[in-house]
């Protein structure tokens, strides 16, 4: 087990649609990264590859698992990348249903395994929002093991509920990759950043402190069609602290190294999480609440 | 006795705020990625009016691209207003970017010989589409992208010239309300002269925006803030604002949506385009 994994956040910033371009860069990411040093865990943000709003040219872009891994896995191998980790957010083709989904992949010299597909569960459509106008979303929040923990991904929206970081926990998992593409907006607050990475940081510090969780957030970088994505890349510890967030702006890399024992140490001190799973089933037994309870549900009782 | 600690509502009828160096950075990044990173240019076009959002579209131009870089037009009509076309230098001159003179007397004057009738609306939109015509030409001669100055506000009442001031394909200023554009240029530090003048169109001798508007800016603003939210008139009056102003900001918005959206095309087929066929502009 990896107690101290060394994580790699790429705070990618694609040309709109450009896919070969926009792997060509991230394999010149990936050589700066080995380069440093290497890394055990590399995460791109959502749309990492091909860009955020693409409206109906996702069907065009759109890609099977298979080949996202493939494409990630070679890049990493031909950047000289040894034993690593790979995260990516990316539009998936599912036999012509497509999700927006992120992919684990486990990479080392001689092949890859696909660890886990996470498909985004919230696809918000409102406002400037338009994607379950394109996309399907995903029916499921499952946690998978790792080599330095059991870990869940969620995807930008989904960690804006507050109940999925609470199952992914209540799952097990020990860390939360969240690969976001996060159009900013917000000029009035007093802080030196717009307002809506101001709620994003709160959302990541309260929701990694109340779980006693690490959160990997990756975020895009660039303007599209005149709406920038906020990056503001960041690793939040399990006491909720800001160990790293970078600019709103620029590509860039985030080196940081976890230390998963903190995550043990937080749920030692702050047992909150411990406390859910005590009183979880009588919150969840209580018939007001609009769950499917067998053949009845709370609209039929 | 306890301290009481209280809390009244948000004042609602102020103007809305602005983080100036929040704002101007996130819009010379927008310049940037919008000229170079998308298109591979390095230049910009500028109409130069005088007036404080062409000033601030250009101090944003010249941050992001270098005043070497930034080529400003002044374009006057022979009615134009003298002191428009000093302030247009003033900005010029602290920026240190290229200022050209051409005026429009002679092109406008030329078509509007055969319509002695027309009246000032008429006339001003005849020279406002001619301001942009020549600035597409010089950006097709400068391989520079010309860049608009249209606020918020002025779009949201409709207070432009369709397919005039609103055609530049990028516009930094066109989501921040007028008030918002006063500060940012603060912050900027435009010359006080400019930003502190009663704004014109300078379209006709003696006219103001807040003349032709019947409202001002400040007012209009603080409506337009909260209206845009989706309230309606009576929850609008109920927060404090003047029923009759309402009433002026409501029928400028309501009557002017066609100004904000391309032409209506007749939709005929599954593949029609912007309606079916999607695809976003930077693609």
């Amino acid at each position: 087990m990896l107690t101290s994994p060394r994580v790699a956040i790429l705070q990618s910033k694609p040309r709109k649609g450009a896919y070969a371009e926009n792997l060509r860069a991230a394999g010149e990411a990936f050589a700066q990264i080995v380069a440093g040093g290497g890394a055990d865990l590399v995460v791109l943000p959502e749309g990492a590859l091909t860009g955020y709003f693409l409206e109906g040219a996702v069907y065009e872009l759109a890609l099977p698992v298979f080949r996202i891994a493939d494409d990630l896995a070679r890049t990493w191998r031909e950047a000289g990348g040894a034993r690593a980790d790979i995260v990516s957010g990316f539009y998936e083709d599912d036999g012509g249903t497509y999700y927006n989904s992120a992919i684990f992949v486990e990479v080392d010299a001689i092949g890859e395994r696909i660890a886990h597909v996470h498909r985004k569960l919230f696809l918000p459509t409102y406002g400037v929002f338009d994607e379950e106008r394109f996309l399907s979303r995903g029916r499921s929040l499952k946690t998978f093991q790792t080599r330095f923990g059991r870990a869940a991904m969620l995807i930008c929206e989904d960690i804006w509920h507050s109940i999925v970081p609470t199952i992914a926990a209540l799952k097990d998992a020990r860390i939360l990759i969240v690969p976001s593409a996060a159009p900013g907006r917000g000029i009035e607050g007093t802080r030196d950043e717009l307002t809506s990475v101001t709620h994003w940081r709160n959302i990541l510090t309260s929701t990694a402190a109340e779980h006693g969780v690490y959160i990997v957030y990756a975020g895009l970088t660039g303007f599209e069609g005149g709406k920038g994505l906020s990056g503001s890349s960041a690793i939040v510890d399990p006491f909720g602290r800001l160990v790293v967030q970078t600019n709103m702006t620029e590509p860039c890399i985030v080196d940081g190294t976890l230390d998963m024992d903190e995550v043990d140490m937080a749920r030692a001190s702050m047992p909150l999480l411990g406390d859910l799973r005590s009183v979880l089933p009588d919150l969840l037994l209580d018939d007001e609440l609009p769950l499917p309870r067998g053949r009845h549900d709370a609209h039929g009782r | 006795m306890l301290t009481v600690v209280s809390h009244a509502l948000d004042d609602d009828v102020t103007p809305p705020r602005i983080n100036g160096r929040v704002a101007a950075d996130w819009l010379t990044h927008f310049i940037l990625d919008e000229i170079r990173t998308r298109r591979a240019m390095n230049a910009a076009v500028i109409g130069l009016s005088g007036g404080v959002d062409s000033a601030v579209t250009a101090y944003l131009c010249a941050r992001a691209l270098g005043p070497q870089n930034v080529h400003a037009f002044r374009l006057p009509y022979a009615t134009s207003s003298p002191s428009s076309l000093d302030d247009a230098q003033t900005v010029a001159d602290a920026l240190g970017i290229h200022l050209r003179t051409i005026p429009i007397t002679g092109a406008v004057d030329g078509y509007l010989q055969y319509e002695p009738d027309a009246d000032a609306r008429r006339r001003g939109n005849v020279m406002a589409r001619t301001r942009m015509l020549v600035l597409f030409d010089q950006s097709a001669k400068l391989g520079g992208l010309p860049v608009g100055t249209g606020n918020k506000t002025e779009r949201m009442l409709g207070y432009f010239t369709w397919h005039a001031d609103d055609t530049p394909p990028i516009n930094p200023l066109g989501d921040l309300f007028k008030t918002q554009v006063w500060a940012l240029a603060r912050y900027l530090g435009v010359p006080a002269a400019l930003i502190d003048k009663a704004p014109s169109a300078d379209l006709e001798a003696g006219q103001t925006d807040e003349g032709d508007l019947g409202i001002t800016y400040a007012r209009a603003d603080a409506i337009l803030r909260v209206m845009l939210l989706g309230y309606n008139d009576a929850q609008l009056v109920r927060r404090g604002f003047d029923p009759a102003d309402v009433a002026v900001v409501r029928r400028r918005v309501e009557s002017t949506h066609w100004k904000r959206h391309l032409p209506t095309t007749a939709m005929l087929s599954n593949t029609a385009i912007n309606e079916f066929y999607l695809r976003p502009v930077d693609f």
